[in-house]
């Protein structure tokens, strides 16, 4: 089993661990609704060296990421930045999720963990035409901080580069091998710090002497279901296409000259018949599951995530749907149809209930 | 673990049985299950008048987390589900042996309790 920098820092604190695609993370350290809560209301640290990190070296780096992403890189090729997108494959099928980071004139890439395999070897077979070095790293750890007080804790450790607090939402720097970036995956305001694990510690150390909450992967994902962000492997996999997966606003192809993996699939797609990820609130008692059958007056469909929202104080999901659902709808569990409302997947904006 | 009360015998799948003075049966989860769900958020209890047989599901219990089976330790009639619950789920994680107790049975065999778990066997089935 693969273990972050910080694993002794999780049992010492009596994190319940758990085999998460083969790595022993924290799924919770108390309460996975006090984590969650502390995200929403303080401040909360994550540890999410699990992830994959890419850097890039040498060749045409620009063309490289024209090619492989969905989205286009050019966006953020003057800018310190980062941008959201998706890995496709020749058929339009998502391979993955990712975040590219562009500061100082360097790219630096986070995409899942369980499809770091796949990824490095994808990056590897394109990166050749272009003559570019793809470079895992494996010595770097992440560290997620995030909640409406996020900023003022993270200013406040020892180290931290302070011209983070002018950073705009997804903007990033480097500070040597460091990058900040105003990222997250929580619906809140706040940080990711891509760091050498070598000094993963003291800076966890430092921040929960400062008050932030450790948080666990189980109100990772609560918090990133509010947010509405897909769950790659459980709301989009290779089966699915960007706009049955609520991507399509991530598919560039304002620069009619840019060919990228996957477009020419995407092109024969009728988007007016696509099922769409829609956001639900179970409206009578129960918790909504994966799997469970949805349906609505003028088609079906599946919740994709469902869990119990902390905020909302009621149970919440992501289901993929026909098109034509209106305002409600209905949901099978255990053999009892219950009501559900179709609303937009962000449940929560900027740390507010916006549904 | 080390506080269970001594009058409760145990499935191995974590669910108590209680004998009341009049010789009605509490059933509820263990601590240790409690604490393996995480924060409880919802609790579906069967029908009172519902005949339930000895190691069939007869409740379900979802934290945030998962849903799980909750089976019933002993066959019986069910007379009484706990009110709380509905509202309150959560006092299943504060007071798993007490306040967070789910139904009550009349019992059909009472051989069936004799063949649960001690308290200590179960702590010591925890542990493997």
């Amino acid at each position: 089993m693969n273990k972050t920098a910080l694993n002794n820092a999780h049992i010492k604190l009596g994190a319940k661990m758990v085999n998460f695609s083969h790595w022993e993370m924290p799924i919770s350290y108390t309460s996975l609704i006090e984590e969650h809560h502390a995200v929403r209301n303080t401040a909360g640290i994550f540890d999410v060296s699990h992830m994959s990190v890419f850097d890039f070296k040498g060749g045409d780096q620009v063309a490289f990421f024209e090619k492989i992403f969905a989205n286009d890189i050019k966006k953020i090729c003057n800018d310190d930045r980062a941008i959201y997108g998706a890995l496709l494959n020749e058929e339009g099928g998502i391979l993955d999720d990712l975040i590219i980071y562009h500061a100082q004139d360097k790219f630096r890439l986070v995409s899942n963990c369980s499809t770091r395999e796949q990824n490095r070897q994808w990056y590897e077979k394109h990166a050749v035409e272009f003559g570019v070095e793809v470079v895992e790293r494996s010595d770097m750890g992440i560290l997620a901080i995030q909640g409406p007080d996020a900023l003022n804790k993270i200013l406040s450790i020892e180290g931290i580069n302070p011209q983070v607090n002018n950073l705009r939402s997804f903007g990033c720097m480097f500070d040597g091998d460091k990058l900040y970036a105003r990222t997250g995956y929580t619906g809140e305001d706040g940080l990711e710090i891509i760091v050498p694990s070598v000094d993963i510690n003291q800076l966890w150390d430092q921040a929960l002497r400062l008050g932030c909450t450790p948080i666990g992967l189980g109100a990772r994902d609560t918090l990133r279901l509010e947010a509405g962000l897909n769950l790659y492997g459980n709301d989009m996999t290779i089966e699915n296409h960007p706009y049955e997966s609520n991507l399509g606003w991530t598919i560039d192809m304002t620069d009619e000259n840019r060919q990228f993996i996957g477009k020419e699939a995407l092109l024969s797609i009728d988007q007016s018949k696509s099922q769409k990820i829609v956001g639900i609130i179970l409206r009578d008692k129960g918790v909504l599951r994966s799997g469970y059958e949805v349906t609505h007056d003028e088609g079906k469909g599946v919740v994709l995530s469902g869990s119990y929202s902390p905020t909302l104080q009621s149970s919440i999901g992501l289901a993929r749907v026909d098109q034509g659902y209106k305002k409600d709808g209905k949901v099978m569990i255990r053999n009892k149809m219950l009501n559900i409302d179709f609303v937009s997947p962000r449940f929560i904006v900027r740390g507010k209930i916006s549904v | 673990m080390n506080d269970i009360p001594a009058d409760l015998k145990f499935l191995p799948s974590h669910e108590w049985a209680r004998v009341e003075s009049d010789g009605t049966i509490t059933i509820g989860i263990s601590d240790h299950a409690q604490d393996l769900l995480g924060d409880i958020v919802f609790v579906e209890l069967p029908e009172v008048g519902q005949s339930v047989d000895a190691e069939s599901d007869a409740a379900i219990v979802e934290s945030v987390k998962a849903a799980s089976d909750v089976y019933s330790p002993l066959s019986g009639e069910v007379i009484e589900v706990n009110p709380l619950l509905e509202d309150q789920p959560e006092i299943i994680n504060s007071s798993p042996y007490e306040d967070g107790w789910f139904y009550k049975l009349n019992p059909s065999d009472m051989g069936e309790f004799d063949n649960l778990l001690s308290p200590e066997d179960y702590s010591d089935a925890c542990e493997d």
